[in-house]
C-alpha cells in the first residue's frame, strides 16, 4: 500500500469512527441533563412519572453511555495510530486538554456508577438527584476539553515554529484559542438540543404505538419544551459561529456558502446546484452573508478568489451546512409549535401526523449532528492543522490501514445492531405502565 | 527528581492501576463465562456481577488516563508507538469495545444473556494478551528503521518465544489476580461455595504465572541483554515480590486471611511491575526513544503535572466514596439491598 492509500484509508476510519462515536457522544452528554431535569420536576412537582421518567432514561442512557465510552477510547488511540505526526504535535502544544478530558471523563464514569447502584437508597431524593450532577458536569466537560482540542485545529496558536522546531509553547493559549468559545458552545448545546428532541420522538414514537399514558404525554412535553429552549440558543450560536469563521476561517464560510467573489452586500446563497462554476437553481437570501458575516448588511465578505485552489476546501460542504441549519430552523419551529399548540388547546398538535412529525425529529437531529461534523472537518481542509500541517503530510505510513478500516467497520456494525437491539429489548419487555403498577404493589398499598 | 521521572512514574503507577483493577475485571468475566458453560453459574455469577456492576466504567478510565497521559507527556511516543502498533492496539480497541459494551449490554439490557456473556468473557481474556505485545515491543529488537519511519516485524515478534511467554503471562496474571481478589470479595459476602470455587482457582493459576515470570527474566538474557543486566541491580525488589507471592499462595493454601492474600499479590505485582520499570529505565523503547528525547516542553510538563494535582484533588474523595458505598459496604456486599436503576 503506498502512502497516498495509507492517507485516503486513515481518512476514511477516522470518518467512520467519528461518525459512529458522535452519534453516543451527543446522547451522552445531552442525556444526563435531560435526566437531571425529569428528576428535579419529579421531586419539586411530587409527581412519579417525572421520577420514573428519570429512571427509565437513566437504565437507557448506560447502554449508549457503554457504547460511547469504548468508541471515544477507539478514536482516542486511532488518533495516535493514524495521524502519528500530528499527534506528536499535538502532544506538545495541546495535550493539556486532552488530559483535562480524562479527569472529566473519570469523574463521571465514578458518579454514574454510583448513581445508577443507589436508586431509592436514600430516603430523601434530593440527595440522589445530588449524585447526578457531576455525571452532567462531567459529561458536558468532557465535550468542552475535547472541542477544545478540534477548535486548536482550526485556529492553532500557543506556539511558534523556528527552522521547524516547536518554541514559545503557552498551553493555555493553545486552550483558549480564537476557535474555541463558539465551537464549544454549539457543541454543547447541540447536544442537549438533540438529546430533547431524541427523547421526544421516543415519547411520541409510544403514544402512536398504542401507549395513550399521561407518563407518555409528560415526556414529549417536557423534552418538546426543552429542545425548544435549546434551539433558540443554538441559533444564537451559530450566528456568532458564523461572525467567528468570517474573522478567521474565512475560506470555511466562504465555501459553506458558495461565496466565490470577494464582494459586499453578499447575499446568503441556500441550495443550488454548481455548473460551469455557476451557482444554478439556489435560493438567495439578499444581504444574508453580508447580516451572517459582520452584522452589517453591507459589508465586505471574503470570497473563494482570494484563497490559492489548493487551499480551499470540497464544495460539498455547502449542502452540509444547508443540511444542518434547515434541520436546526424545522425543529426550532417544530418545537415551537408543539409548545405553543398543547398551551393554547390546539388540537392538532396531538394529532398523529403532527406526532409523527416529531418521531422523524430524531433521526432527522442526529443527521444534523452528522452534517455538522462533517461540515466541521471537511471545511477544514485540506489542513489537519490550519495553515501549519496537511492532512497529508499527518498520517500513519503504515500499510495495513485498510484491513483495520475493514474490521472497525464490522464492529461498528456489530455494536449499532447490538444498542438498538438491547434498548428496544430492555423497554418493550418492561413497558412504563407494567412498571408504574409494580412499583404501586411493592409500595403495598392497595393490595387485595 | 526531574520532571521526566514525575511523569513516568504517574503514568507508570496509572498503568499498574489499570493492570490490577483490569485484570479483576476481565478475569471476572472470564469466570462468568466459564461457569455458565460449566453449569457452575449459581456458585459464581451473583458475586462477581455484584463486584463489577458499579466499577466497570471506572476501570476504563485508568487506560484511557495512561494513553493520553503519554502523548501528553511524551509526544515522539506517538510517532514511535502510533506508526507501528495500528495492527495489535487496533485489535485491542477491538476487544476492549466488544468486552465493554457486551458487558452493559449483559447486565444492564439482558441479565444472563448467555451469549453476551461469552462474548465479553472471551474478549476480556484476549485484551491482556493484545495489549501486552506492546511491552513486548518495547524490549527492541522488532523495529526497524526504514526511510526515517518505524516498521514492526511481525514475523520476528510472532517467532520470538519472549512474545509468547508475555502472552501466556498476561492472561495466566489476570486469572491469579482475579481468583485471588474474588475469593476475598466472595468470602466477605459470606458465599462459602463461591469462595471455595474461587480459590481454587487462585491456587491453580499461581503457578503458570510464577513460571512465566521467571522465564521472562531468563529470555531477556538472551533478547535484550542491557536490559536483563539491569534488573539484576534491582535483585531486592524481585525477591521482595517472589516472597510476597509465597506468602499469598500459603495463605490461600491455608484458607485463612484472604484480605492479607489479596493484599501481598498486590505488593507481588507492584514490586515486580516498578522493577521492571525502573530497569526499563530510561528507555520507552529500545533503543530508539528514552524519556528524556522523548519528553515534552517544560511549559506542557508543568502544566500537566498541576493539572494532574488539581484532578487528583477531585478524585480521590470521589473513589474513596466509591469504594465505601459499593466495595467496603458490608450491605452491599452481602446482597441485602439492590438499588440498581
Amino acid at each position: 500500500m503506498g502512502n497516498e492509500e495509507a492517507v485516503f484509508y486513515s481518512r476514511v476510519l477516522t470518518e467512520l469512527t467519528l461518525s459512529f462515536h458522535i452519534i453516543y457522544a451527543t446522547i451522552g452528554v445531552g442525556v444526563p441533563l435531560m435526566i437531571m431535569i425529569a428528576q428535579w420536576v419529579g421531586i419539586r412537582k411530587n409527581d412519579e412519572h417525572y421520577i420514573l421518567l428519570a429512571r427509565r432514561w437513566a437504565r437507557g442512557f448506560v447502554i449508549t453511555v457503554a457504547v460511547g465510552v469504548v468508541t471515544g477510547t477507539a478514536i482516542g488511540l486511532q488518533l495516535s495510530l493514524l495521524w502519528p505526526n500530528f499527534m506528536e504535535l499535538a502532544g506538545n502544544v495541546i495535550a493539556l486538554p486532552l488530559f483535562m478530558e480524562t479527569f472529566a471523563f473519570f469523574f463521571e464514569a465514578i458518579f454514574l456508577g454510583i448513581y445508577l447502584y443507589t436508586w431509592d437508597r436514600f430516603e430523601n431524593q434530593k440527595k440522589h438527584l445530588l449524585l447526578l450532577v457531576p455525571v452532567a458536569i462531567g459529561a458536558s466537560f468532557s465535550a468542552v476539553f475535547i472541542t477544545m482540542v478540534n477548535a486548536f485545529m482550526n485556529a492553532p496558536q500557543g506556539f511558534d515554529i523556528v527552522n521547524g522546531e516547536l518554541v514559545n509553547i503557552n498551553p493555555i493559549i493553545a486552550m483558549f484559542n480564537p476557535a474555541m468559545p463558539t465551537k464549544v458552545a454549539h457543541v454543547v448545546i447541540t447536544a442537549y438540543m438533540t438529546a430533547a428532541f431524541v427523547l421526544a420522538a421516543i415519547a411520541a414514537f409510544r403514544l402512536l404505538k398504542g401507549s395513550n399514558h399521561i407518563y407518555h404525554k409528560k415526556a414529549l412535553y417536557l423534552t418538546m419544551k426543552l429542545g425548544f429552549v435549546f434551539s433558540i440558543a443554538t441559533a444564537l450560536i451559530g450566528d456568532f459561529s458564523g461572525k467567528y469563521l468570517a474573522e478567521y476561517q474565512p475560506e470555511k464560510l466562504a465555501a459553506a456558502e458558495w461565496h466565490f467573489e470577494t464582494q459586499e452586500n453578499a447575499p446568503l446563497v441556500l441550495l443550488g446546484v454548481l455548473s460551469d462554476g455557476e451557482v444554478k437553481y439556489a435560493l438567495e437570501i439578499p444581504f444574508g452573508l453580508s447580516m451572517l458575516a459582520h452584522n452589517n448588511p453591507k459589508a465586505e465578505v471574503i470570497g473563494l478568489d482570494q484563497f490559492p485552489a489548493d487551499e480551499i476546501p470540497p464544495l460539498y460542504i455547502h449542502y452540509l451546512f444547508n443540511i444542518m441549519v434547515f434541520i436546526g430552523m424545522w425543529m426550532a419551529i417544530l418545537s415551537a409549535l408543539y409548545w405553543f399548540g398543547i398551551n393554547r388547546g390546539w388540537k392538532r398538535v396531538s394529532s398523529r401526523w403532527f406526532r409523527w412529525l416529531i418521531v422523524l425529529g430524531g433521526p432527522l437531529s442526529i443527521i444534523a449532528i452528522e452534517a455538522g461534523w462533517w461540515l466541521a472537518e471537511v471545511g477544514r481542509q485540506p489542513w489537519i492543522l490550519r495553515h501549519i500541517m496537511r492532512v497529508e503530510d499527518a498520517a500513519t505510513t503504515s500499510g495495513q490501514v485498510d484491513l483495520m478500516l475493514m474490521l472497525f467497520a464490522l464492529l461498528y456494525l456489530i455494536l449499532g445492531i447490538g444498542s438498538i437491539v438491547v434498548l428496544s429489548r430492555m423497554f418493550r419487555k418492561n413497558p412504563v405502565e407494567q412498571e408504574l403498577e409494580d412499583r404501586h404493589m411493592e409500595k403495598g398499598g392497595d393490595l387485595h | 527528581m526531574n520532571l521526566e521521572i514525575i511523569g513516568i512514574t504517574v503514568l507508570w503507577s496509572f498503568l499498574f492501576g489499570y493492570i490490577v483493577i483490569g485484570a479483576i475485571d476481565f478475569g471476572a468475566g472470564f469466570f462468568n463465562a466459564y461457569s455458565l458453560l460449566t453449569g457452575k453459574e449459581r456458585i459464581l455469577t451473583k458475586v462477581i456481577q455484584r463486584y463489577l456492576s458499579p466499577v466497570w466504567e471506572v476501570t476504563n478510565v485508568f487506560l484511557v488516563f495512561f494513553f493520553v497521559g503519554i502523548i501528553g507527556f511524551f509526544p515522539k511516543t506517538a510517532f514511535y508507538y502510533g506508526t507501528t502498533l495500528l495492527v495489535p492496539v487496533s485489535i485491542g480497541v477491538i476487544l476492549f469495545a466488544i468486552r465493554g459494551s457486551y458487558y452493559a449490554f449483559e447486565t444492564y439490557g439482558s441479565r444472563g444473556h448467555k451469549g453476551y456473556s461469552f462474548m465479553y468473557g472471551l474478549a476480556g481474556l484476549l485484551l491482556p494478551a493484545s495489549l501486552s505485545i506492546v511491552l513486548t515491543i518495547s524490549e527492541g529488537g522488532f523495529i526497524e528503521m526504514v526511510d526515517g519511519h518505524p516498521v514492526l516485524d511481525y514475523w520476528v515478534l510472532f517467532t520470538s518465544p519472549l512474545t509468547w511467554s508475555i502472552v501466556v503471562l498476561s492472561i495466566s496474571a489476570t486469572l491469579y489476580i482475579s481468583a485471588v481478589f474474588l475469593t476475598w470479595y466472595a468470602n466477605k459476602a459470606g458465599d462459602v461455595s463461591a469462595t471455595d470455587l474461587l480459590r481454587k482457582y487462585g491456587l491453580i493459576w499461581s503457578l503458570p504465572t510464577i513460571i512465566t515470570a521467571g522465564g521472562i527474566i531468563f529470555e531477556l538474557r538472551r533478547h535484550n541483554f542491557e536490559h536483563y543486566s539491569n534488573i539484576q541491580t534491582f535483585w531486592l525488589l524481585f525477591l521482595i515480590s517472589f516472597l510476597m507471592f509465597i506468602g499469598t499462595v500459603w495463605l490461600l493454601w491455608k484458607r485463612r486471611n484472604y484480605g492479607w492474600a489479596f493484599g501481598l499479590l498486590a505488593g507481588q505485582f507492584a514490586f515486580a511491575f516498578f522493577g521492571y520499570g525502573a530497569s526499563h529505565y530510561p528507555y520507552l523503547l529500545y533503543p530508539h526513544l528514552t524519556l528524556y528525547d522523548s519528553f515534552t516542553n517544560p511549559a506542557m510538563a508543568i502544566s500537566l503535572i498541576i493539572v494532574f494535582i488539581l484532578g487528583l484533588c477531585l478524585l480521590i474523595p470521589s473513589l474513596v466514596l466509591l469504594l465505601r458505598l459499593f466495595l467496603f459496604n458490608k450491605d452491599y456486599v452481602r446482597g441485602k439491598d439492590n438499588f440498581h436503576v
